[in-house]
């Protein structure tokens, strides 16, 4: 090994490729979805389907294959992580409140990655493998009583021996697709539910819930600051019956080892939240490319030869977004190398969310300040970005959440030693 | 492929110079810092780390392998042990690296083998000007030439080893393109007036001079790269990643040690690092420190690819500069009473960190 920022060619044609998806299927419609919040976009949505659901297709296929080119199975997955990053910049460049709207396994398809049998895979993510019509994937762990504390959920599943199905009652909110997926698809929702409330953590069990089973329905769909082009929405589970083997993982609570409930969630973590990064560096550098574009047409260029007293105030604000944003790109570029490298990146996966999104909202909010009216007008994009870039600080582990997991791995703390 | 993995031969100098860091850097910094006197023998024994050596050409006698990604992982791991070493033991570069760069074959064969020696041979460079608005591109320091002669009029600051140092290149602009070149001016030269040690915050066991040259009249061919002359932009990029790669180290020895005595630092019955207001300021730090040096890697990457790196590299140093501060200041902050004693050594890369702002052409990689 060497340390190298070198992207490889392939990976270098696909982001192009999506730069143009984003240009011709998401800009344009940007302001259009965001003002009308809950039509879908059609245009993305059509456009993105016949391609994310033939790679689904090519990754269910090396499932299947016989175990004999191992080796050339692993090199060619060995960018997978810095692919996906990638494509996820390019894609919330064009728009990250369509670009959730992608048609795909989405979160739900990260946690069956994670922790699902090869039989589940197959029999779950065939559906976002195959037809003419799209098919969305959604992730249920929140509920009104708990966000970031999510291990006190109150979602239960009680096993029915006499029916051999699982239970479920509760209510899960802020669900990405949760509509798309459930009603508008033939798709499906990973519900986090716990077994035995007793166990705490090792009682929290993640299961599929299909589209069209009876006692699942929609509850609110929310209004929201930005990403309005995103479906989110509120499940309600009332005496919801899903097979015995729609759990991912063993049913087995085992209080010895008390996290072991929750591992499927946090490999879960160390793969999304790198990507919730590359979300937040797409709309950041919309926002630092616009606001560069638009001093460079005032004859303002922002020179990287000048030491500080000869900078103005603007030139200065425009380099600090922009060693902001190339440290969150770094940040998660290495986040995600390192999962590609087969290297444990909890901490990183943190720190790159955190600090991408902590940097991209700062640098949106700057570029409406810039800007001026302008940037305050919703004649430009400037302001939707400030408020679409906003959530990436709050989902998959708010800003604080973070800090608390880095200063846990940093100090080697466990949850007991720092609450 | 995108990696954040030294190589293995990295890896071994990594760890060569941790225990120099750590076994000889760290036992005598507090000293030197207060005696403002170079740790000579440590200074020494870090010489035989032989990293210029290894950024020779090969024909002239040494490795030949001039790297900055290297050069910056180096740095890093030996500001982590004390800054004023690091920068002593790196100075003669500033003369060395320019010559591998830009020199003539002349300028190459005549001064390089200086380096090869077992013993530290001072040799420096003086870029800084006295005031308050340095601007490395406009320099006040003025060649003018005539006659196959350049003559140099100016005053330069913070010159590193200058009054032992055997020869040293001077920055100038050329009265009549406005272009920055270096001149090699050799010690002892006429009109070359040395002056007495600057006193500093920080860096204070690294002795630096302020430097007049008055009508000093060097050859034509003391020009680095003589007719050809050399790319200022390429040379003051290497010093922006060396500097903010060392930034990186000092920041990294602060958070490291207050991390560490936050762990031990009982109040109110249990570790202070227990408390969210502490363990949040050293999270900042960590991420902080290596957003730094990610910055410090991919810009000393693009120049071994021979890419333009200067927007990076310019970005790297800014971004090193305030974050040193920051990091170094909570450093101070963790340990309290403690931090503001100059026993501990917090509050000593507090003021070295301080520094790198105004370190311009300091180090190279």
């Amino acid at each position: 090994m060497a340390i190298s920022f070198e992207i490889p060619e392939n990976v270098q044609q696909m982001t192009q490729a999506t730069a143009f998806m984003a240009q011709t299927y998401m800009r344009p419609y940007s302001r259009q979805l965001d003002e009308n919040e809950h039509e879908r976009p059609k245009e993305f949505v059509e456009a993105m389907w016949p391609i994310l659901r033939d790679q689904q297709k090519a990754t269910l296929d090396k499932l299947t294959r016989p175990a004999n080119g191992d080796g050339e199975k692993k090199k060619r997955s060995s960018a997978a992580n810095l692919r996906l990053m990638l494509l996820v910049e390019q894609l919330a460049w064009g728009d990250a409140g369509v670009y959730l709207c992608l048609p795909s396994a989405g979160l739900g398809g990260f946690a069956i990655e994670a922790v699902g049998t090869t039989e589940q895979k197959l029999r779950f993510l065939s559906r976002f493998a195959e037809g003419d019509k799209p098919v969305w994937g959604a992730m249920a762990i929140t509920e009104p009583g708990a966000g970031s504390d999510n291990s006190s959920m109150s979602t239960t599943a009680v096993f029915d021996e006499a029916t051999n199905e699982w239970v479920l009652n509760g209510e899960k909110i802020f669900i990405t697709s949760g509509k798309l997926a459930l009603e508008e698809s033939n798709g499906l929702v990973v519900v986090w539910a716990t077994v035995n409330k007793a166990a705490g953590r090792a009682g929290i069990k993640s299961f599929i819930v299909e589209a069209g089973t009876p006692g699942v329905s929609i509850g609110k769909v929310e209004i929201k600051h930005g990403i309005r082009a995103s479906d989110t929405a509120s499940i309600v589970f009332n005496n919801a019956r899903i097979p015995a083997d729609n759990i991912l993982g063993s049913a087995e609570v085992q209080a010895t080892k008390e996290d072991k409930g929750f591992k499927g969630a946090m490999a879960t973590f160390d793969a999304s939240r790198p990507i919730v990064a590359a979300s937040a560096l797409g709309v950041g550098r919309a926002s630092l490319e616009f606001v560069k574009e638009k001093l460079a047409k005032n004859g303002i260029e922002i020179p990287h030869n000048l030491p500080y007293h000869k900078l103005t105030a603007i030139q200065r604000d425009v380099l600090e977004m922009e060693a902001q944003w190339k440290a969150a790109y770094l940040l998660t570029l290495r986040s995600v190398a390192m999962m590609d490298e087969g290297i444990h990146n909890s901490l990183e996966a943190s720190m790159a969310k955190l600090k991408a999104a902590r940097a991209c909202s700062w640098i949106a909010q700057k570029t409406v300040e810039i800007l001026g009216q302008m940037g305050y007008s919703r004649e430009w994009l400037a302001e939707k970005w400030m408020r679409d870039s906003r959530i990436a600080q709050i989902y998959e582990g708010t800003d604080q959440i973070n800090t608390l997991i880095i200063a846990r791995r940093i100090l080697d703390y466990t949850r007991r030693e720092l609450a | 492929m995108v990696s954040f993995t030294p190589t293995d031969e990295q890896q071994l100098l990594l760890d060569t110079i941790r225990r120099y860091a750590v076994n000889d850097m760290r036992g005598a910094a507090h000293e030197a810092d207060e005696a403002s006197e170079p740790a000579h023998d440590v200074v020494r024994t870090g010489w035989q780390l032989g990293l210029i050596p290894s950024a020779i050409p090969e024909e002239l006698g040494g490795f030949g392998e001039m790297s900055a990604l290297t050069g910056v992982l180096a740095a890093e791991e030996l500001a982590f042990g004390d800054l004023a070493t690091a920068m002593h033991v790196l100075t003669p570069a500033l003369f060395a690296y320019p010559l591998v760069l830009f020199g003539t074959a002349e300028q190459r064969e005549n001064w390089l083998p200086l380096f090869l020696e077992e013993r530290f041979v001072p040799a420096t460079a003086a870029l800084l000007e006295p005031g308050i608005f340095f601007d490395p591109y406009d320099l006040s320091t003025q060649a003018s030439s005539a006659d196959g002669q350049i003559c140099l009029n100016g005053a330069k600051a913070y010159v590193p080893l200058a009054e032992n140092a055997r020869v040293m290149l001077v920055y100038a602009r050329n009265v009549e393109t406005g272009s920055v070149d270096a001149y090699i001016v050799e010690k002892g030269t006429d009109g070359v007036q040395i002056e007495k040690r600057e006193q500093m915050m920080g860096l204070r066991a690294l002795p630096t001079y302020r430097v007049h040259f008055n009508n000093v009249v060097v050859d034509a061919s003391a020009r680095l790269g003589g007719a050809v002359g050399s790319d200022f932009t390429v040379l003051l990029n290497r010093s922006h990643v060396a500097l903010a790669a060392l930034a990186v180290g000092v920041a990294r020895a602060s958070y490291e040690y207050a991390r560490d005595y936050a762990k031990q630092r009982v109040q109110f019955g249990k570790p202070i690092a227990q408390n969210q207001s502490i363990a949040f300021m050293l999270a900042e730090a960590a991420i902080e420190i290596d957003a730094a040096r990610l910055l410090v890697w991919e810009a000393a990457w693009k120049l071994d690819q021979g890419e333009d790196a200067a927007r990076e590299a310019y970005l790297a140093k800014q971004y090193a500069d305030q974050m040193v501060l920051k990091v170094a200041d909570a450093g101070v902050q963790v340990l309290g009473g403690y931090g503001f004693i100059r026993e501990y050594p917090v509050e000593r890369w507090l003021r070295n960190g301080r520094g790198f702002p105004t370190f311009t052409g300091m180090a190279m990689v």
